[in-house]
């Protein structure tokens, strides 16, 4: 079995992210960039489904600028098997990430296709989706538990209601919650291990596709601040002030 | 605009989740805007048609009993195409995310997700979302035609209620319903309590909270003594201390209650992305330095486990 995942270059979840200057986007200055956390977890289990001998390739896509090789170098350096980078410095919207990863699926064919629920800088939570209705394969979003067993992926998902346990035939589209599972640490060697294997490079036209961004960001600002509170020294001050001031008890 | 509202449905009941979709099509196109609601044998359906929605098609086949984006979509699909929207809106949750990216991706459309703000000018549409873990508000200009898109609940509110009752029209299943996913289960969900994302007071426990038992005991008990409904940051969903369903963040549930109260929550970004629109926020923390105290209209600096009984009595004692 092969097992595509997808990886996207985003902004580390722990750095602080500001509006630049004339508000058209974030301000990128110093800022630490990362594989997006959704689908380093769905690595790891593309990954997990290798060791166990349920898969016997892993390959890693990413799509966007030359920097993305940053993150492909780290799928690799985690256990993927070889990398694809689709090189663009287009703006994207998501229906146009589904059609050049709809072609990279087409070309590498795989038995399943593994990614994050959403990225964690635009979270829109649509790629995978619409992925699934292209190459028209069924789909488990959310997921928090993959067994793999004679050609069917059981998948349990976290939904508002609690966790819904599906079943789809491969191949599928599987999109990675928080709780599938914790990724394992990349060690320097593995980094550096990793520089052997390939990281093919390709482009939107080489795969027959140039699609155009509909949903364009044409201002980042920050949301509106909260007025400063106060300290309260004890809950008979907190009741008082939640009855007579605030009024909602 | 013609807007075609997806009504928020387990196959078998429609949920009132479905209400902020339906207030956002009364705002923007209160002429024309239809609902529909998918399942099988499908009840309350009167949770749909009080709001001056030209009709509320109702889809029922055993094989939309359970709800699943392979099956859904494409009934959405062909109603949206049939009835020629411009827009095909639902309420954000996990149900619609799951079904609407779907239907965008089988009619080509562009979408957006949980929006707060949608204008109309020069023919183009303009809308507003939070980014970056609701760091930020972002514009997004968007072309072509149909739209598909999510909005965020506590945005949009509820609906005000409409004289004459929508009709109710049943309205046939497509033919080629694919049935490849399977609905095995569903675990967790209930317990008696008010639904998180509709509660109008939260409470709310972190990490520190130890066990289930522990975190029953202080934040639910505090919560039932308010009548609300009770979440949890991911790190105390993570440690087994509460249900999945109960996380509120970035990557769980957004929420805007009148009172939220932050029982050792730190306050990290991604919980904040799920409850800094909440109209009073009470935090209750040992550090007095914790993020969640940035947000707080009222902080108190205090040992959970010496001040909540304390505070759940008090509250208890004055209701009535
Ligand atoms: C991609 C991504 C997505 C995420 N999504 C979410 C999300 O949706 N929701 C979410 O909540 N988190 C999310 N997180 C995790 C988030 O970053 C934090 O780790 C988490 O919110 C911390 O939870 P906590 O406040 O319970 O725990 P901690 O950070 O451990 O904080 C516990 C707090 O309790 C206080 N405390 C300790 N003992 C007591 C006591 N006896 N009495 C009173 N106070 C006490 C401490 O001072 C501290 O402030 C996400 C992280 C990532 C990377």
């Amino acid at each position: 079995m092969k097992i595509l995942v997808s990886v996207k270059r985003v902004p580390d979840p722990y750095a602080k992210i500001s509006p630049n200057a004339s508000g058209t986007d974030i301000n990128r200055d110093g800022l630490q960039m990362a594989v997006n956390p959704f689908d380093e977890i769905a690595l790891e289990e593309a990954i997990r489904l290798k060791e166990a001998g349920k898969a016997t390739e892993v390959v890693a896509v990413s799509i966007g600028s030359a920097e993305a090789q940053e993150q492909l170098r780290t799928a690799l350096a985690m256990g993927a098997d070889r990398a694809i980078l689709v090189q663009t410095d287009d703006p994207l919207d998501a229906p146009s990430v589904a059609k050049i990863l709809a072609a990279v699926y087409q070309r590498e064919q795989p038995n399943l296709m593994l990614m994050g629920k959403q990225a964690i800088d635009m979270d829109e939570n649509q790629v995978g989706q619409m992925l699934a209705a292209i190459l028209d394969l069924p789909q488990a979003t959310f997921a928090s538990k993959i067994t793999v067993e004679n050609g069917t992926a059981t998948v349990e998902r976290e939904t508002d209601n609690g966790i819904e346990t599906v079943q789809v035939p491969l191949p599928a589209i599987i999109t990675a919650d928080l709780r599938l599972n914790e990724p394992r640490y990349v060690a320097l060697t593995g980094i550096v291990r990793a520089r052997s294997k390939p990281l093919e490079t390709l482009t939107p036209a080489d795969l027959g596709v140039q699609p155009r961004a509909r949903v364009r960001l044409t201002q980042v600002e920050a949301p509106p601040a909260r007025k400063a509170g106060k300290r309260v020294s004890d809950v008979h001050e907190l009741v008082r002030l939640l009855r007579e001031e605030a009024r909602v008890i | 605009m013609k807007i075609l509202v997806l009504a928020e449905t387990d196959g078998g009941r429609v949920s009132e989740k479905s209400l902020p979709a339906i207030a956002f099509a009364q705002q923007k196109s209160p002429e024309a805007f239809t609902v529909l609601a998918i399942g099988d044998n499908l009840q309350c359906i009167e949770t749909l048609t009080g709001y001056g929605a030209q009709a509320v098609l109702t889809v029922n086949h055993p094989a939309l009993a359970k709800p699943l984006a392979e099956r859904y979509a494409p009934v959405v699909a062909h109603y949206a195409r049939q009835l020629g929207a411009d827009a095909i809106v639902a309420t954000t949750t996990t149900f619609s995310r799951d079904v609407l990216a779907r239907v965008a991706g089988l009619l080509d459309a562009p979408m957006l997700s949980d929006i707060i703000a949608l204008e109309q000018t020069d023919g183009k549409l303009v809308a507003k979302r939070p980014i970056y873990s609701a760091n930020l508000i972002g514009t997004f200009e968007v072309e072509g035609s149909p739209v598909v898109m999510t909005v965020r609940g506590p945005a949009w509110g509820k609906p005000e209620p409409k004289g004459a009752d929508s009709p109710v029209q049943t309205a046939e299943a497509p033919a080629d319903i694919p049935t490849r996913s399977e609905w095995v289960r569903l675990q967790g969900g209930g317990g008696g309590r008010p639904d998180l994302t509709q509660a109008r007071v939260v409470v709310s426990g972190g990490r520190p909270l130890k066990d289930p038992e522990t975190f029953e005991k202080y934040i639910g008990g505090l919560a039932d003594a308010l009548g609300g409904a009770v979440g949890a940051t991911r790190a105390a969903v993570d440690a087994g201390i509460a249900p999945n369903e109960l996380q509120v963040g970035q990557t769980g549930k957004t929420v805007a209650p009148e009172l939220y109260i932050a029982v050792a929550v730190s306050g990290s970004v991604q919980h904040l992305a799920g409850m800094k629109d909440s109209k009073v926020i009470v935090a209750i923390n040992t550090d007095p330095e914790a993020p969640i105290f940035q947000v707080a209209d009222y902080g108190l600096v205090a040992d959970l486990y010496q001040v909540l009984p304390e505070l759940t009595e008090l509250l208890k004692n004055s209701k009535g």
